[in-house]
């Protein structure tokens, strides 16, 4: 008999009993949408922090300063007091065949003020490398310029967030703002960026020359700051830029062989290396999940298949009588089961794949789903139906005619 | 007239129970081409297990069995099938039609597992073994709308699928009324006529009497086996064989 037309008779015994067969195909549908819809969402997630953390900057590397010798008690990442601008000038100069751009990063939490308004905030201080450095564009006017920093202008630029507090519809190029009450003039506005992985508003910013910052906000006798961003001509050079980085480093602060470094580098791949083992482990418990589940499925799947041959005997017998060879029977019934569990794996497919996009929808999470591991579920699915159709199969396929034509 | 089942020395032995069942105690026969045969004899002495061990439903517990001049008693499950296909046609006493399906579809059967015929030619043919069994209307019934005798009718149409040379039939009528009987018979008459040679179980004597020769069992053995050299039996002839057979 031709695999056609047994697919035909297969197709048939699964119509004749639609609640059975649906039933039957739930457990599958339930495991496999259940995977689809997990994994869409897990895939969406990693996706966006991945898109994220690039757009944190361009081949970014950054350096903290580390608190060293001050007790049990750290002050955490960016709170030593050992780097200084110099420093950053150093890399720039001495490091130019690894990195393409350096920005000191000085931090300040101020009251921001124009006419009326009021916003807190954190003012940046940087360079004008910040630019290449963190992808950052100007939508209106104009970034500070070199002649500025050096000058310590008293200008600034603001994020999208800034200014909707601070000017609403007002055109804020050009105006004056207080900043711990000293005058800043806006000069442009950074393109909005949006918010970032961890819910954070990355338009909610105002930048200033870090030398401006360090005179008039901080005001601090010493000359240190928060970090310095690098951003690498490539990021295959990463080990060495740490590397030499780290050696220029030592030897500016004068660290002797037998002292640790009083500074710490950081870069995307370490964050996104930890995003994926997190991602793998994901992975791994959902395999677990979705084996479970399919498992469940395939030995309902048997269940209905032994319950099937042994409903459907005398049928065997007269098969087999009127010549269906043993092969002819196996087929038929293995048939049945992959059908079964197949169409369950394409509604598990479906039902997971509008799941998901509801889901995503629902809570604004982003969503992906790839064809490679949909199509990888689906085929699972037929291997599940297969592997837990073959038992009764076989089972029917051993059975003598003239046993089932008696069967009562 | 070519020698078609030959058995020689057949035993089918049950071992339910403390004491072994001879079903089959020794049987030896030859059919040739063309009978029309009836086996009789009382309920249990063995006439269903000697015609599925024919039809190679069975095997026997030794003996051998020659069909069509080939050894078939130590066939893998598959060439039997195929031997079933290609060789064999069976009449069962309940019919066993596949429910929800057509008569057309049933009677199309055989040959989809022989792969013969193109869909157009099997279809064709079994629309003409349709006509020939008096169903030509009615081939796309289902066996639930067909009485008893239309279903068996259909059986035989699924019988003669094939062209097998040989039929078996367990009791044809015994589900049937006289009427659907008779038809039964003539139909089975008219096969023979064509040459087809036909082994049939029956217990009742004017179904008996439609054959040309008879076999009489009794618990496992062959007790008379009459060619009938003297030409058709009538039902009192054949009555009174039985009788003296099992005297
Ligand atoms: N599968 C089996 N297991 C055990 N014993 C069996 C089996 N099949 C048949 N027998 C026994 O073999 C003997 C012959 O049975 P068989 O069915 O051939 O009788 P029969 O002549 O066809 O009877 P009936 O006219 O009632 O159909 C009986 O004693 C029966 O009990
Ligand atoms: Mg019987």
């Amino acid at each position: 008999m031709s695999f056609w037309m047994i697919f035909k008779v297969a197709i048939r015994a699964i119509a004749r009993n639609k609640t059975r067969s649906l039933l039957t195909c739930l457990g599958i549908i339930v495991g496999i949408a259940a995977v689809i819809a997990v994994m869409a969402i897990g895939q969406g997630a990693q996706t966006m922090m991945v898109k994220e953390i690039s757009s944190m900057g361009n081949n970014l590397m950054m350096v903290f300063p580390e608190n060293r010798g001050q007790g049990p008690v750290s002050g955490g990442m960016g709170q030593g007091q050992t780097m200084t601008a110099g420093d950053a000038e150093a890399v720039k100069r001495e490091l130019s065949h690894l990195v393409q751009g350096v920005s000191p990063q000085v931090r300040t939490s101020v009251q921001m003020m124009y006419a009326a308004k009021n916003w807190a905030g954190n003012v940046q201080g940087v360079s004008t490398d910040i630019l290449l450095i963190s992808n950052w564009t100007v939508m209106e006017g104009r970034f500070f310029s070199e002649e500025e920093e050096t000058r310590s202008s008293r200008v600034c630029v603001i994020g999208t967030t800034v200014r909707k507090n601070l000017f609403e519809d007002e055109d804020p190029v050009g105006k004056t703002i207080r900043l711990k009450n000293v005058t800043f003039k806006v000069i442009g506005v950074l393109a909005s960026k949006g918010a970032n992985n961890w819910g954070q508003d990355q338009d909610d910013v105002i930048m200033a020359p870090y030398t401006s910052v360090q005179r008039y906000l901080q005001r601090s006798k010493f000359n240190n700051i928060n970090m310095m961003n690098l951003s690498l001509i490539s990021m295959d050079d990463l080990a060495e830029a740490k590397r030499e980085v780290g050696a220029l480093l030592r030897q500016r602060h004068h660290l002797a062989d037998y002292q640790d470094d009083d500074f710490e580098t950081r870069d995307t791949t370490e964050i996104m290396n930890t995003i994926g083992s997190v991602t793998g482990l994901m992975t791994v418990l959902l395999t677990a999940v979705a084996a479970i589940s399919l498992l469940v499925g395939g030995i309902g799947i048997m269940n209905i298949m032994l319950v099937s041959v042994t409903e459907r005997i005398k049928e065997i017998g007269l098969r087999m009588a009127i010549g269906a060879t043993p092969a002819n029977i196996l087929t038929q019934f293995l048939l049945e089961s992959v059908v079964l569990s197949t169409v369950g794996g394409a509604v598990g497919v479906i039902v997971g794949v509008v799941g998901a996009e509801a889901i995503g929808a629902a809570k604004g999470w982003p969503i992906l789903i790839q064809t490679g591991s949909t199509l990888a579920a689906f085929l699972f699915s037929a291997l599940v139906g297969m592997f837990f159709g073959f038992y009764p199969a076989y089972r029917a396929s051993k059975l003598n005619p003239i046993d089932c034509l008696r069967y009562e | 007239m070519a020698n078609l089942i030959e058995i020689r020395d057949m035993y089918k032995i049950y071992a339910i129970g403390d004491e072994p069942v001879h079903a089959l105690d020794g049987v030896s026969l030859s059919v040739d081409e063309g009978e029309f045969v009836a086996i009789m004899g009382a309920s249990g002495s063995g006439k269903s297990t000697m015609l599925n061990i024919l039809g190679c439903l069975d095997v026997p517990t030794s003996g051998s069995y020659l069909l069509d001049g080939v050894e078939v008693a130590s066939r893998s499950a598959t060439e039997l099938a195929h031997i079933r296909n290609a060789k064999l046609g069976f009449v069962f006493q309940n019919f066993n039609l596949l429910p929800r399906t057509s008569a057309l579809e049933n009677v199309e059967l055989p040959d989809l597992y022989m792969g013969r015929l193109s869909m157009r030619a099997r279809r064709r043919r079994a629309l003409e073994l349709l006509k020939r069994v008096g169903l030509g209307g009615r081939h796309s019934h289902t066996p639930a709308q067909l009485s008893g005798g239309q279903q068996q009718r259909v059986a035989i149409a699924r019988a003669l699928m094939n062209n097998p040379p040989v039929l078996f039939a367990d009791e044809p009528t015994g589900n049937l009324d006289t009427k659907s009987s008779i038809e039964i018979m003539n139909l089975f008459t008219e096969l023979s006529d064509e040459g087809i040679t036909i082994v049939m179980v029956t217990h009742e004597d004017d179904i008996a009497a439609y054959a040309k020769r008879h076999i009489v069992m009794r618990d496992g053995k062959v007790m008379r086996d009459d060619h009938g050299e003297g030409g058709r039996k009538s039902v009192d002839e054949v009555a009174r064989l039985v009788k003296e057979a099992l005297a």
